[in-house]
This record gives C-alpha cells, sequence and structure tokens, in this order.
C-alpha cells in the first residue's frame, strides 16, 4: 500500500516532466514534416492568417504547412472516410482538419480520429475550461482530447442602421419588426449550419432555454419543444424574403443580400464578422451587430486530427501553436480575423495579456459585455431531428 | 505501326476504367456496403431511407422538367437559327460571338445572369426607378426557369458548334437547295432537306447536354430553386452531410440520378419518333412555308437574346472585380479598386496551364493515334464505340466521383500529378476526339496517294504532309481540350486530395466566401486562359504558313 502511494507521489511529481520530455519527442518527430491543414478557405482574411501561422511554425519548428482550401468541411472528411474505405489506416492526406459540431460527434463516433493528443499540448494550460465550458464539450459531446480548441464563435445579428432604427431584440419582436418590413429578413436554408442556429435560437428563446434540450432529444420532448418553434415560423414565413419561397443557401449568399439591400437584417456566427467585412467594401459602413435579450448561442471551432494523419505530430505542433497566446491575440484582431479566443486572461502572463488589452475591435462589433452570455448549443441530436423535420415541413414542395 | 492498334484501346481504357470503377464503387454503398462506416445500415433500407427523404420526388420531378425543358429549347433554338440564317453573315458574325462563350464555365455564366435578373440586379437597376429592390422572386424561382434559361444560355454555343460541324460532312447546300427549288421556303427547306441527314450526328451531342442539365450541380446552386432543390444538389447536400450514414443515401441517390439520365435518354429517344412522324406528316400535307420572313426573325431572336444576355451578364462579372462597392441602385460601381485582382492567386496560373497543357496534349497524341488507326484500316469506327467516347459526358459526375476517390487511394495515386491529369483527361478526351475526328476523316487522302508516289514513306506522309494540313484543326481541338480542362473542379479536387490548386479550384473555394468581386476576377481569368490557347491554336498555324496560300483559311 505504501508503495503505491509512493509510486503514485513519484508519478505526480514526474509527470510535468515527462510532459515536457513527451513534447521534446514529438518536437523532435514534426521536424521536417509537412502538415495538410484541412480548413474552409472563402475568406482571403482567414486564408492569410492560417498562412502566416504556417510560416511561423516552419521557422520555428521546421514544420512545413499546407494549407488545403475546402468550399465545405465535409470534403475533408469524405477523403478520410474514403481512405478508410480503401483501407488507407496510415499516411492518410488529411493531418488536421478544422472542425466542430455533428462533423466532430460523427467522426468521433466512427473513430475516423486519433488522440487523445489536445489536452497534453503545452498550450492546454493557457485555455479557460471553466470560464468557457464549450471548448470540452463540442455541442455537448465530450471533445475527450480528440480536438483541440481555437476559438469562439458566438451567434449575432446584422443590421443596416441607415434602414432600421431599433434592431429588434427579442423573437417577439423580430416576428413583428418582419410584419412590419415585409420581405426584409430571411435566414439560411438549414441544413446550412447558420439557418440550423436561428432555429435552435429560436427553441432555446421559445422555451426559456428548457434543460431537456442539453440531453439527447426524446420524441415527447422533440414535440413538446418544437411546437412553439413550427409556430413561431408558420406565422414568420409569409413575412420574410420572398415571403419564404426561396431562401439564401448559406451565410455568404445571405450577406451579399445584405449588401445588395435586399434584406435589412442578417445572421451571424462571428461577433466581427460586419466589422471587417465593412472594412473590406462588403457591407456599407452603416452597418451594426446586436444581439438578443437573455443570450445567444456561443459555441466553439476546433482543430482535430485524423486517425491515418501522415504528419500527426506536426499537426500537433501546428495545433499548440494556433493555441499560443500569440497566435490567438492575432486571431482575435479584426486586421487579421477577429474571433474570439478560446484563453483565459487570468492564465496569462502580463505581456501576453497586454496583447488582447492593445486590440480595437471596430464600430461594428459589441464589446464583451453587450455580447452577453452565450448560451450552449443543444445536444448534437436536436439539430439532426430539427433539420429534417424542417425539411419535411418546409422543403419538400406541396 | 502497329502501335497505333494501342491507340483506341488505350483511350478507351484512359476513359472508361475510371468511370466504371467508380460507378461500381458508388453502387456499393448505396446497398449499405461501406467499409469506412462503422454505423452503416444494411441493404436496402438505404433505399428506404433514401426515398423517405423529404422533398426526393419533387427534387427528381425538378431535375427532369429543368434538365429536358432547357434540353429541348436550346435544341430548337439551335435549329431553327440555323434553319433560318445558315450560310448568312448573319450567321457567321452571331457564331464568332458565341464561340468565345464555349470556353466560359458554366457557373460564371450562372453568377452573371443571377447579377443581372436578381430584383437588387443590373436589370432592374437600369430599366425601372426602384429606390429599394423589389421583393421579387427571380433568383431560385420555384419552377427552375432562371436555371433552364442559364442552361440554354450556355448549351447553344456548344449545339451550335456541334451543329455547323456536322454541316460540314453532309451535302447541306445541294440539299437545300434541291428543296427550295421544290418550292419550299429557305427554313422548311431546311428542316426538310438537311436535319434528317443532319440529326444523326446531333444525338450525342444532344445527350451530353441532356445528361450535363438533368445533373448539374453549381448552376443549380446559384439560381435554382431551393424548396426543394433538384435531385443533384440534394444529393451534394447528403454527400456533405455531417451524417455520415448519410454518404449511404447519397449513394443510392447517385444511382437514382444516372437511372433519371438514362431515362431521360429514353424519353428522348421516344420523343424524336413523335416528332419524326409529325414532320413526315407535315411533309404529306404538302404545305411549303414560303413567306418566313417572321419565322425567321423569331428563330434569330432567341439566339441574339442568349448572346446579348450572356455577355451583359459576364461584362457585369468582369466590372464586380474592379469595384469596392457597388450598391443598389447604382448602374456602375460607386468605388473602383484592383483589389480583388491581388487575390486572384497568380501560383495556381502555372499549375493550371500545365495540367491543361499536358491534358489536352496527351489527349490529342492519344485522339490522333486514334483516328489514324481508322485512316489506315480504312473504316469508319461503330456506333458502339461513338457511345463509349461519351460515356464520362453521359454519367453524372457525382455517380462515380467518390467511387473513383477510393479507387485512387486504393491505388495509392491521390494527390500526384499523374491522378489529377488522368482524372482530366477522362473528360478532355471526348471532346477533343469530337472536335477532330470530323476534320480529320474529311481530310482527301489523294494528297497522301501522291507523297507516296513520290516515294515518301507512312511517317514521312504523315508528318510531312498530313500533319501540316490539318495543324488548324488539332491545335483547335487541342485548346477546346485546354478549356475543359481548365474548367474541370470536382474532379481535380477528388482526384488531387484538394492540394491541387487551380484556377478553378481557387475560385470555387473563394467563392464560397460569396464576394462577388472575387468571383468576378477569376472568371476573367478563366475566360482568358482558355481565349488564349483559342488565340494561339488559330494564330499559330496562320503565321507558320503565312506564305503559303493554300493553307489558309478561306473567306
Amino acid at each position: 500500500m505504501r508503495n503505491a502511494i509512493l509510486g503514485l507521489i513519484m508519478a505526480v511529481l514526474a509527470a510535468p516532466a515527462a510532459l515536457a520530455d513527451g513534447w521534446d519527442d514529438v518536437l523532435a518527430r514534426a521536424k521536417g514534416q509537412t502538415v495538410y491543414f484541412n480548413a474552409w478557405g472563402g475568406s482571403d482574411t482567414i486564408n492569410a492568417y492560417i498562412a502566416w501561422a504556417g510560416e511561423e511554425v516552419e521557422k520555428r519548428y521546421g514544420v512545413k504547412v499546407s494549407h488545403v482550401k475546402l468550399t465545405d468541411t465535409a470534403d475533408a472528411v469524405n477523403r478520410v472516410l474514403a481512405e478508410r474505405t480503401a483501407g488507407r489506416d496510415s499516411g492518410g492526406s488529411v493531418d488536421l482538419i478544422w472542425i466542430n459540431g455533428e462533423n466532430f460527434a460523427n467522426m468521433k463516433r466512427n473513430g475516423l480520429l486519433h488522440g487523445p493528443w489536445a489536452e497534453s499540448l503545452p498550450s492546454w494550460r493557457h485555455v479557460d475550461v471553466a470560464g468557457k465550458p464549450t471548448v470540452v464539450r463540442d455541442f455537448t459531446e465530450p471533445t475527450d482530447g480528440l480536438e483541440a480548441p481555437w476559438g469562439m464563435a458566438q451567434f449575432v445579428l446584422v443590421y443596416d442602421q441607415a434602414r432600421v432604427a431599433t434592431p429588434p431584440r427579442t423573437l417577439a419582436e423580430l416576428a413583428a419588426w418582419a410584419k412590419a418590413n415585409p420581405g426584409r429578413f430571411t435566414y439560411p436554408q438549414p441544413p446550412d449550419f447558420l439557418g440550423t442556429t436561428f432555429l435552435k435560437q429560436a427553441v432555446i428563446g421559445l422555451n426559456g432555454n428548457d434543460p431537456r434540450l442539453a440531453e439527447a432529444a426524446s420524441d415527447a420532448a422533440l414535440g413538446e419543444l418544437t411546437a412553439p418553434l413550427w409556430a413561431y415560423l408558420d406565422d414568420l414565413h409569409p413575412a420574410m424574403w420572398r415571403s419564404g419561397r426561396a431562401y439564401p443557401a448559406n451565410g455568404p449568399a445571405q450577406i451579399q443580400l445584405l449588401g445588395d439591400g435586399e434584406v435589412d437584417i442578417a445572421l451571424s456566427f462571428d461577433p466581427s464578422e460586419a466589422a471587417s467585412l465593412v472594412k473590406n467594401g462588403q457591407l456599407p459602413d452603416t452597418v451594426r451587430t446586436f444581439v438578443f435579450e437573455g443570450g445567444t448561442i456561443g459555441n466553439t471551432h476546433f482543430v482535430a486530427i485524423p486517425y491515418n494523419a501522415a504528419a500527426k505530430e506536426g499537426a500537433q505542433v501546428l495545433a499548440n501553436f494556433l493555441l499560443s497566446p500569440e497566435a490567438q491575440a492575432r486571431k482575435q484582431d479584426p486586421r487579421y480575423w477577429g474571433s474570439f479566443t478560446v484563453l483565459a486572461m487570468d492564465k496569462l502572463t502580463a505581456n501576453d495579456r497586454a496583447r488582447f488589452d492593445a486590440l480595437d475591435l471596430g464600430a461594428a462589433t459589441l464589446s464583451a459585455a453587450e455580447l452577453g452570455k452565450a448560451l450552449g448549443e443543444p445536444h448534437a441530436s436536436w439539430m439532426e431531428r430539427i433539420e429534417v423535420e424542417w425539411a419535411r415541413r418546409y422543403a419538400a414542395g406541396q | 505501326m502497329s502501335w497505333l492498334r494501342l491507340a483506341p484501346i488505350v483511350t478507351v481504357l484512359v476513359m472508361i476504367g475510371p468511370v466504371g470503377a467508380g460507378l461500381l464503387a458508388t453502387i456499393g454503398p448505396a446497398f449499405g456496403i461501406m467499409p469506412g462506416l462503422s454505423d452503416a445500415p444494411a441493404g436496402l433500407a438505404v433505399w428506404r431511407r433514401l426515398f423517405d427523404m423529404p422533398g426526393l420526388g419533387q427534387g427528381v420531378a425538378l431535375a427532369a422538367w429543368t434538365g429536358f425543358a432547357a434540353t429541348a429549347l436550346a435544341f430548337v433554338i439551335a435549329v431553327l437559327f440555323c434553319a433560318a440564317w445558315h450560310g448568312t453573315a448573319t450567321f457567321d458574325r452571331l457564331m464568332r460571338g458565341l464561340s468565345p462563350l464555349l470556353s466560359v464555365p458554366h457557373v460564371t455564366v450562372a453568377f452573371g445572369l443571377a447579377f443581372l435578373i436578381a430584383p437588387s440586379g443590373w436589370l432592374v437597376r437600369a430599366l425601372t426607378g426602384f429606390e429599394r429592390p423589389p421583393d421579387w422572386l427571380t433568383v431560385h424561382d420555384p419552377l427552375g426557369l432562371g436555371l433552364i434559361g442559364t442552361l440554354i444560355a450556355k448549351e447553344l454555343p456548344f449545339l451550335l458548334l456541334m451543329t455547323l460541324a456536322a454541316l460540314n460532312q453532309v451535302p447541306a447546300q445541294r440539299y437545300h437547295a434541291m428543296a427550295r427549288t421544290l418550292g419550299y421556303g429557305r427554313m422548311l427547306a431546311w428542316l426538310h432537306g438537311v436535319l434528317p441527314l443532319l440529326y444523326p450526328q446531333l444525338r450525342l451531342p444532344v445527350f451530353a447536354v441532356l445528361a450535363y442539365s438533368l445533373s448539374v450541380v453549381d448552376v443549380a446552386l446559384v439560381i435554382g430553386p431551393t424548396l426543394p432543390p433538384t435531385l443533384a444538389v440534394q444529393l451534394t447536400r447528403w454527400f456533405a452531410d455531417p451524417d455520415l450514414s448519410l454518404r449511404l443515401v447519397a449513394a443510392a441517390g447517385a444511382v437514382l440520378q444516372v437511372a433519371v439520365v438514362v431515362a431521360g435518354i429514353g424519353a428522348w429517344l421516344v420523343l424524336e419518333r413523335v416528332v419524326g412522324l409529325l414532320a413526315r406528316r407535315l411533309r404529306g400535307a404538302g404545305w411549303r412555308g414560303r413567306q418566313d420572313a417572321v419565322a425567321r426573325g423569331l428563330a434569330l431572336a432567341p439566339a441574339l437574346a442568349a448572346l446579348t444576355l450572356t455577355g451583359l451578364g459576364l461584362a457585369t462579372m468582369a466590372l464586380w472585380s474592379l469595384a469596392t462597392s457597388w450598391r443598389f441602385p447604382a448602374l456602375l460601381p460607386q468605388d473602383w479598386s484592383l483589389r480583388a485582382w491581388d487575390k486572384v492567386g497568380t501560383a495556381a496560373l502555372g499549375p493550371t496551364v500545365a495540367l491543361a497543357l499536358a491534358a489536352s496534349t496527351v489527349a490529342a497524341l492519344l485522339v490522333l493515334g486514334c483516328l489514324e488507326h481508322e485512316a489506315a484500316a480504312d473504316r469508319k469506327p461503330r456506333r458502339a464505340v461513338l457511345w463509349l467516347l461519351y460515356v464520362p459526358l453521359l454519367v453524372p459526375q457525382i455517380g462515380f466521383l467518390f467511387g473513383l476517390q477510393v479507387l485512387l487511394v486504393w491505388l495509392g495515386a491521390d494527390g500526384g500529378w499523374p491522378a489529377v491529369l488522368w482524372s482530366h483527361l477522362v473528360f478532355v478526351l471526348p471532346y477533343v476526339f469530337l472536335a477532330l475526328a470530323e476534320p480529320y476523316r474529311a481530310w482527301d487522302s489523294r494528297y497522301g496517294r501522291t507523297a507516296r508516289c513520290l516515294g515518301a514513306g507512312p511517317a514521312r506522309v504523315w508528318l510531312r504532309v498530313k500533319l501540316p494540313m490539318l495543324l488548324r484543326p488539332v491545335l483547335v481541338a487541342a485548346a477546346i481540350g485546354v478549356a475543359v480542362s481548365v474548367a474541370q473542379y470536382l474532379p481535380t479536387l477528388f482526384a488531387g486530395a484538394g492540394r491541387f490548386a487551380t484556377l478553378t479550384t481557387e475560385a470555387v473555394t473563394l467563392s464560397a466566401g460569396g464576394d462577388r468581386r472575387v468571383i468576378g476576377a477569376y472568371a476573367v481569368m478563366q475566360m482568358l486562359v482558355p481565349l488564349a490557347g483559342f488565340a494561339l491554336a488559330l494564330g499559330l498555324p496562320a503565321w507558320l504558313y503565312r506564305d503559303r496560300r493554300g493553307l489558309r483559311v478561306g473567306r
């Protein structure tokens, strides 16, 4: 018994050293590897940020990074799936994926991910696990160290203050505003994630954030909690853009509608997106951001390593760099990207904290206080069930 | 030259191999066979789930309607235009305008037309006094009229050029003149006298258009109906759904999509018969249609409209590439900048051009081998061989690309140059063959015989006489191959493991961000590369043979 305790103490004492040893080992093996980072490539600011991170990682650790630009995360998931189907269980072509939510849950369930590795990254000690619980629970699914957090997102609404005097701050106000301004509001067509997020936001708002939403959806709960949603949508759709007979395909298409003046309110999952679109001229400079009273859905996006990745160590080195205070501060800077950090300010050194304090977020971005409370995502099963039902009700034709 | 005998075999294997293997690897998952997936349902459960998908029936109906209507209308417009105007200066002028459109990617035309017809678009800005865009359902209309219009505008040049190529193979002028002497008006003489001869050669190109229109994805996403979308769009979504078990439903959907195309071709064959019978009745009735001035005007209108609208749409995209902001209701951008052009990846230009040149060169060599083999054997290939050639154009891409990806991974060939080149060849080869076959066959073999009599061996005759005489069509065919290669998106993505960045893959990923300015800049680039190819193909022989009058282009 005493030996066991002694052994335990020894193990605890030795752990940090072992960790450092392990990391040195990772660094040594990563050197010379090329990491194929599969990430959505639709934004040139984000592409430029990834290019910067790649250059830094190559300079500091001798790891080359190649950004494989995706139109959809599913392309990378499909690639891993094709490799599994063809029996290529090592030397795969995807080393790191930008991922979250259902894509993560499904890859995890099908054993397509490598790990756990995320919580043994040196940068992990700065992560705000207590203040931002979604960094370890991705759409309520425990991450189990299979993915490392990269940034925070929160559902916000974007409006043009030249055309909307007072933005509607609740779901009821939104419906009333839409009826007073027919044809000036829409949401991307589910299962686009932004459109689905709007539906989830509505379910939460209409049910006072019922605790059953955090659990797997039962038939009874589904019927009870989604009934107000369908009633709300049946009421809202006739007043929407094209009377609800067509929907923009995705977030960018909807932002384009705002830029064209076809709609006055749009949705976003990036609190600083409006500011960067104003800056590059896609939206007029009268565009501002607002949120609903009572909070909006917030989540975290991650990076994960497929089970058959060829450069697992290089991928960890890149993930560790992306999680460092330096890279996170640049990521939060609207000049480079504007996505909120996953780190805890009180875990940083004074120097690192200063990097974040110095950022100027721009007029179209809300402060953390104005953004308000981030609500948790409902359990992933809700999303799937609601998407199917939405399609059945509104997209199946007559 | 016994190696020539290998050319047709290699050609067919290069093209059919991937398509066949890809199809097989798609059919497996459709019946629940997918080793990569642990929560895969088995057997027919996949099909039950497919038929339970909301909007499936509507999606199939929409695909059938839009695909069929677009093909039929494009064909009728092309035929009537040829009947009314072939052999006139108007015809030549319009063809010169339409030909460059052949090299414009479909989705670029869709973006351009969508910006024209949207309620916040250019036509509303130009023709009305609205201060805010009206709430009209023009883009994404539920009947798919916008989609049909876009497909017509894009397929019309292809059908017209194929008709023109076919016209050179039949004694069209004589038959037309003969029908005229029987008292028929200009149009009816062409329809009764020339079209029946021409049609068998147009059938396969029409089927290629039909198959494409029935299964198109990118154009339908930009301008097609959304509630529900067409079948092809639906199954593309399932392929991209986070729920991995939907991949199987998507595979079953892909098999259904192939069935829709097969059924569509069957329906077209039936329609063909019916129209043929009606035409015979009409001939029997003896109507001569001598007063066809109005009809000729009407036949010109749709072709002219297609050219004008597409041209305007592309012009607006070019304008967008130079704009900082261009808000409703301004007719021209308010602020200008070259910023979008900075974002056009010049890094992608090199690989794009290299790949296009390699693919079209290999394709041209293989096709030359096939055609020379055919000429040496002195017989025309059977119909079945022609059908084989068309297989890659007739099978919906979505039906075999996932399977092709599995095959390439299994061979360990994905992500490399050869795989991407191969995947491009699959689509480049048929077009190069189609473009080159007729001019090659039409070459007067008496030149060859004369040269042989003068003591030249077969190789020397080919190199010194035949190839120089055919240089122009060979280069034009290669230029078409370049255009086809430049436009490939899905094959580049699937075979290149996503690591192969070309102009088109960059354009498509960046258009996911929805920035019209960047889309516009890439659209211009995607047009310029193939156009440069065509300019070379026409300019090089003209320059090489500047001192040989007989090899200069007539007219």
